[in-house]
């Protein structure tokens, strides 16, 4: 890989690997909240739909300040973590962790979209042919959401690929630890000759978004044939 | 194995109070729409917990709210057959079958080879929902529930949704189911042919109450319980196919009255019942000459029940069974018909549509 220069391929690998993270590790967490703002009612449920929904319509840099107020090592939390071992400031694990919160409004709402087109009553008569309530989740909202995972999942991913402002606020900029491809880009266009590296960058930026986008288009387009019948 | 049920829920203007017995064969909850059918029913299959009640199959308790007991969906070990369905569209029609089937791995009796042969899926058995038509849907449903070794089936007005000719494709299932299936079936119905072709006992609702429960020839034929209202009303009759003629009419022997109606399926020496719409039955005080009409009832007037409207319903005991006539408040005066007096029905022959008439 020597049309790379070292730092620029960290930026490369070090970006996949916090978005790769990010989005598997807030799935559950999506699915879940998603579940539950499509088919539970429960108090205080507009208050979770705005928290959920924040990242989105804050300023990332607030977003990233916030983290670095709630997780970073001087914090009560970002200290109790410490003392078990999780480290968020600084590294690239912060990294992953600002672009699963900036990613999870996105991936929530794809879910929730698709969760919602789903009648309620086929795990009613699930339930009445002797499905526990976890077997006709599985068996039947499921796979039926699939389409919807996957265009969550996608846009997450794409999302947390590109994240910026919050990441740079809460971990900076570290070569080889939270420099992500965006935030690379960035440093690039701040020294002199920088351009020709930031351009690659771009390059693979537009290949890497454009990939997902098509894999996202193909994969629900699969899983839609098989639910739709035919 | 026999079914009961007691259950008070109070629901948006609705209040529920019932009581009834469903027997083996088929018990069909007959009333208007917001009676409270959809509720009840929703009640015995754990799908809505009812304020108080105790349900109980067989000496298995369901729901007993005084207690504390309230079995979920899951745990009843029913088969339900929804008015729209509800397969699961991303399963194979034999997926769909098999469901309730695997969770019921402890219980299996049933062949699913028998069943399919008699839902006629053979051909259906590799598709998705998505490439049915209604009423081969409804056919997969009924299997689908079958399979899961049901104690109990439930159908909430399974052939609401087809039209016509679909519901005479889905209504001989129910018969088979009727006659085959050794568990009460739970049917609900507003439509009162499907009542006089299925139901072996009936349970009339009325605002959230039972207004009558009991064998089906006997609720139908009550002029002061018209769960379908004036318009649907119709008395049931019991006969036996005696010939089939060359005239496409098909002739029928009832309580020792011979009966010409069209040309009905059964062969000759079947037992059938048929429906008489209230509303073809024309009264005479002689017995009428010079008629058109083939079928001539000599009878005894029980009671008359006028509505509120220029109607009168006539409740007639006839050798053939009891026969319900609608006619006018007027007719009724001028004919002097109370309690007691004699006089004769007379039945169009073509009066009686082949969705009235049913296997017994």
């Amino acid at each position: 890989m020597d049309w790379l220069s070292p730092q620029e391929w960290q930026a490369v690998t070090l970006s996949l690997r916090v978005a790769f993270w990010a989005v598997l590790v807030s799935l559950p967490f999506g699915l879940f909240t998603a579940y539950a703002l499509a088919r539970w009612s429960f108090r205080g449920k507009q208050i979770v739909n705005g928290l959920v929904h924040l990242p989105l319509i804050l300023p990332p840099v607030v977003t990233g300040y916030l983290l670095l107020l709630t997780f970073g090592t001087k914090a009560p939390l970002g200290a109790a973590l410490q003392d078990i071992g999780i480290v968020f400031a600084f590294r690239w694990t912060g990294a992953a962790l600002a672009a699963a919160v900036m990613a999870f409004p996105l991936m929530v709402r794809a879910m929730r979209l698709s969760l919602e087109a789903i009648d309620p009553k086929l795990e009613e008569a699930a339930a009445t042919l002797g499905a526990s309530r976890v077997w006709a989740f599985l068996t039947i909202t499921l796979p039926l959401m699939l389409p919807g995972i996957i265009a969550g999942a996608i846009l997450a991913f794409a999302k947390a690929m590109g994240e910026f402002g919050a990441t740079i606020t809460f971990v900076s900029n570290i070569p080889g630890q939270t420099q992500t491809l965006p935030s690379a880009v960035y440093a690039f266009l701040q020294v002199p000759g920088g351009e020709a590296s930031a351009l690659r960058l771009v390059g693979i930026s537009v290949a890497i978004a454009m990939s997902a986008l098509l894999m996202s288009e193909w994969l629900s387009r699969r899983a839609a044939k098989r639910v739709g019948g035919a | 194995m026999t079914l009961s049920v007691r259950l008070q829920h109070r629901f948006n203007r609705l209040e529920l109070d019932v009581e009834f017995d469903a027997p083996a064969g088929l018990t069909v909850l007959f009333g208007r729409s917001g009676s409270g059918k959809t509720t009840i029913v929703n009640a015995v299959a754990g799908l809505l917990r009812p304020d108080a009640g105790r349900v109980e199959v067989d000496g298995r308790v369901l729901l007993d709210t005084s207690e504390g007991v309230c079995l979920r969906p899951e745990a009843r070990r029913l088969g339900y057959v929804f008015q729209e369905g509800r397969l699961f569209p991303h399963l194979t029609v034999w997926q769909n079958l098999g469901y309730g089937r695997y969770f019921a791995k402890r219980r299996k009796t049933t062949e699913p080879g028998k069943v399919i042969a008699m839902l006629g899926l053979e051909e259906l058995l590799d598709r998705r929902p998505g490439a049915l038509s209604g009423g081969e849907k409804q056919r997969v449903a009924i299997g689908r529930a079958l399979l899961a070794e049901p104690e109990l089936i439930l159908a909430d007005e399974p052939l609401a949704a087809l039209d016509e000719a679909r519901k005479a494709e889905i209504l001989p299932y129910f018969e088979r189911l009727r006659d085959e299936a050794r568990v009460p079936i739970l049917y609900v119905s507003h439509a009162p042919a499907e009542v006089a072709r299925l139901a072996t006992s009936v349970v009339a609702l009325q605002d959230g109450r039972v207004a009558r429960q009991g064998p089906a020839v006997e609720v139908l034929a009550d002029a002061n319980v018209l769960p379908a209202g004036v318009r649907g009303a119709g008395a049931m009759l019991h006969a036996v196919v005696v010939a089939h003629h060359d005239d496409g009419l098909s002739e029928l022997e009832a309580g020792g009255v011979r009966l010409h109606v069209p040309r009905v399926a059964q062969q000759i020496g079947a037992s059938i019942r048929l429906r008489v719409p209230a509303q073809e039955v024309i009264l005479a005080k002689q017995k009428p000459e010079g008629l058109s009409a083939l079928n001539i009832l000599a009878g005894t007037v029980e009671a008359i029940r006028e509505g509120g409207g220029p109607g009168a319903i006539v409740s007639l005991s006839t050798p053939a069974g009891r026969v319900l006539a609608r006619i006018t408040r007027r007719s009724a005066r001028a004919m002097d018909l109370k309690p007691g007096s004699t006089c004769h029905a007379v039945l169009k022959t073509v009066a009686i549509a082949p969705e009235d008439v049913g296997g017994a």
